[in-house]
């Protein structure tokens, strides 16, 4: 039998996290974010791990690579404006290929904005908030049994791929409770870094094995190796050399990509027969899945499309999807920010239609049900994106 | 043609035993003719040395900056971060790996302008990190910007007029902050400031050195002093301690004292503090 708990998700996202062997976490508080640094603070010492609580976000996110580079599973949680202020120190660490997991439990923004509600404006943040050209793979739970899922699945990257990995939830998502079938963490898959198989005279901290990761040392075993925000060359030392740059900055984008379609991870529903397909992520997949039950019992043949993995895009997925559909709606708790991934991915295959809110509110399943009827009797001829 | 003397590693060694602690093939260094950033560099490997410190329990830590390159040249485990960050990295590995020893390089921008928050919580923590301050009174990498420190009246490229900002004074800053050792060196008081770093190094807590040292380029230039003149300044205006508190207050007008400023032993190191609660919650079975 399921061994079932009833948890709170930013609990369930601190309690997968030492799950994964995290033993260091470094952070601020912010809400919607705080309770997975109050459930660290209480978690961390009884496995003796280290918990800290900085003053401020910048230095949040410095601590916990620091933590990173000294051989610990390393964790920070934040919500918007803190996102924002940790921005450069996630370039370090994308620079520095320190295994770091950021959770960011969204809110509405800009600024202060909705400390309270909900929102999912940070799509485009977590991939270009910080300066300069990356990859930084993103994931995105929909139920607190997937936070925890998403969690360990998050840590787990981090370390195989040396980048930071971004949890991306929203604040209904991490303040809801709902029952987890524990059973499922018991034993669960997890993956560490690569340790390096050469003695430290000849050890490269930046030279990449076949799969375009360095090996990583941790400070305090006997490697001496030297690390930069700069490009630098295969020792870690900087370098202005125009072939070692672009090279440093083609393989960071490339170790990512490379492993994008196992990093894909997407729920379709009701899609096998569906002439129209709703794409939706965090909570507002929740309300259109009930939207897609609902329009099914009209006679409406819709199917939703939920991508778990944000970043990388399922670019091929997508493309595939808005083949077989007449058209496809995107509802998301922001002024239109996915739908841009979308339509991207999906070259003008189908329309596309959006459907917007940046309130603090939900997206109601009505709502998206209206919207799905109106689509599917061809009322909306123009989509919105172009109107 | 000057030639390159050639000398074995080895041969190099046992006159300076400290060159272990050196990147040799990373020089020649990045800094200008005069500059002091070699000075303190020197001074913290004499320091290690003379404490007996293995190359393999160091980690040096530094921001953005002339001063913040220092660790590329220093045989450990480095980090070179962001600008003003060098002491939220150095808190990560502190305090995951504690046997450590942390030594932080930073200077008067870094640390105390765009880090002067992590700066003050260091310094509240007493987190037995060893931090030399590069004080050189202006943005040395930058092209020669006001900082914090720049004296008042001094010239830089931001303060076409003269500086008419009032500046701070870290050891005081530091003290404010509480933390535990606080010190004064200058470059030009080699054998002295290679003192304060052991005594800053075997200090268990946050330790902090300012040392004064000569931006012989951007500062020298803006303000007329040649590399000379910068020395000569931290020779006749800089004044040790004892003799310092002995001195009228009317005497002691743009001089500073040098030495061991201020030095707290009974407050507990963060990291020990912190470990020693978790292994209370494990019930000992740590
Ligand atoms: C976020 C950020 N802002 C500004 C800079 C530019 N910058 C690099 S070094 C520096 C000042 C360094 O001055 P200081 O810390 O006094 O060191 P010095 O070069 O004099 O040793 C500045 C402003 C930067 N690298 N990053
Ligand atoms: S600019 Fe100033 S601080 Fe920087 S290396 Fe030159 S002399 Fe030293």
């Amino acid at each position: 039998m399921a061994k079932l708990e009833l948890k709170y998700g930013n609990h369930a996202c601190a309690e997968a996290a030492i799950i994964a062997g995290c033993r260091f976490y470094a952070g601020y508080p912010i809400t919607p974010s705080s309770e997975v640094a109050e459930k660290m603070a209480e978690l961390l010492p009884k496995v003796g791990g280290a918990f800290i609580q900085m003053e401020d976000e910048i230095a949040s996110m410095g601590c916990a690579i620091g933590g990173a580079f000294a051989g610990k599973k390393s964790m920070t949680a934040t919500s918007g404006p803190g996102f924002s202020l940790k921005q450069e120190n996630i370039g370090y660490a994308v620079m520095s290929e320190a295994p770091v997991v950021i959770v960011n439990v969204q809110r509405g923004g800009p600024s202060t904005g909705l400390p309270t509600q909900v929102g999912q404006q940070d799509i485009m943040q977590t991939q270009w908030g910080t300066h300069g050209d990356k990859l930084i793979p993103a994931f995105c739970p929909a139920s607190v049994e997937e936070v925890m899922e998403e969690t360990i699945r998050a840590f787990n990257w981090a370390e195989v791929l040396r980048t930071p990995v971004v949890l991306l939830m929203d604040e209904v998502i991490g303040h809801m409770k709902e029952s987890v079938d524990m059973d499922k963490f018991k034993n669960p898959e997890i993956w560490n870094r690569k340790k390096p198989k050469v003695p430290p005279e000849e050890y490269l901290a930046y030279k990449p094995e076949e799969d375009d990761v360095p090996a990583l040392a941790d400070f305090g075993d006997g490697y001496r190796y030297h690390v930069t925000g700069l490009m630098h060359d295969y020792t870690g030392f900087p370098t202005t050399n125009p072939v070692m740059c672009q090279e440093l900055v083609e393989r960071l984008i490339r170790k990512v990509k490379r492993r994008a379609k196992e990093l894909e991870k997407n729920e379709e529903f009701m899609l096998d027969d569906a002439e129209f397909a709703i794409v939706a992520f965090g909570s507002t997949a929740r309300s259109a899945k009930l939207a897609v039950k609902l329009a099914r019992e009209k006679g409406i043949k819709v199917g939703l499309f939920r991508p778990i993995t944000l970043w990388p895009s399922p670019e091929e997925t997508l493309y595939r999807l808005a083949g077989k559909v007449k058209a496809i709606l995107v509802p998301e708790l922001n002024m239109g920010q996915y739908v841009l991934e979308v339509e991207r991915c999906t070259k003008g295959q189908c329309p596309i239609f959006r459907m917007n809110r940046a309130n603090g509110q939900m997206i109601y399943p009505f709502e998206i049900l209206e919207k799905i009827e109106e689509i599917a009797s061809g009322k909306i001829v123009i989509p919105v994106s172009k109107a | 043609m000057l030639q390159p003397i050639d000398i074995s590693l080895e041969k190099a060694l046992e006159k300076k035993p400290y060159f272990k602690y050196l990147r040799i093939d990373k020089m020649p260094h990045i800094w200008c003719p005069g500059c002091g950033n070699g000075q303190v560099l020197k001074a913290i490997c004499i320091a290690l040395d003379k404490l007996g410190i293995d190359n393999n329990d160091v980690s040096m830590v530094s921001g953005i900056g002339c001063s913040s390159r220092t660790p590329g040249y220093f045989d450990g485990y480095t980090l070179h971060t962001t600008h003003g960050r060098a002491l939220a990295f150095a808190t990560g590995v502190k305090l995951a790996r504690p046997e450590l020893t942390v030594i932080v390089t930073t200077g008067d921008g870094d640390c105390t302008a765009i880090g002067g928050n992590h700066f003050i919580h260091a310094c509240r923590r007493n987190i037995d990190i060893t931090v030399l301050l590069f004080n050189n009174w202006i943005y040395g990498m930058t092209g020669g910007q006001v900082s914090p420190t720049t004296p008042s009246g001094s010239y830089a490229t931001t303060t076409p007029y003269g500086n008419y900002e009032p500046n701070f004074s870290i050891a005081d800053l530091a003290i404010g902050a509480g933390a535990t050792f606080v010190a004064r060196g200058t470059a030009y008081h080699v054998t002295e400031l290679v003192n304060l770093v052991e005594a800053g190094i075997k200090h268990k807590g946050f330790s902090l050195i300012e040392v004064l040292t000569p931006c012989t380029i951007q500062y020298g230039r803006k303000n007329k002093m040649g590399i000379v003149d910068m020395y000569m300044w931290l020779k006749e205006n800089t004044i040790p301690l004892k003799a310092w508190e002995k001195l009228p207050e009317e005497k002691r007008q743009g001089k500073l004292p040098r030495g061991i400023l201020h030095h707290v032993d009974n407050r507990e190191e963060y990291t020990e503090k912190y470990y020693s609660v978790v292994e209370k919650v494990m019930g000992g079975n740590k």
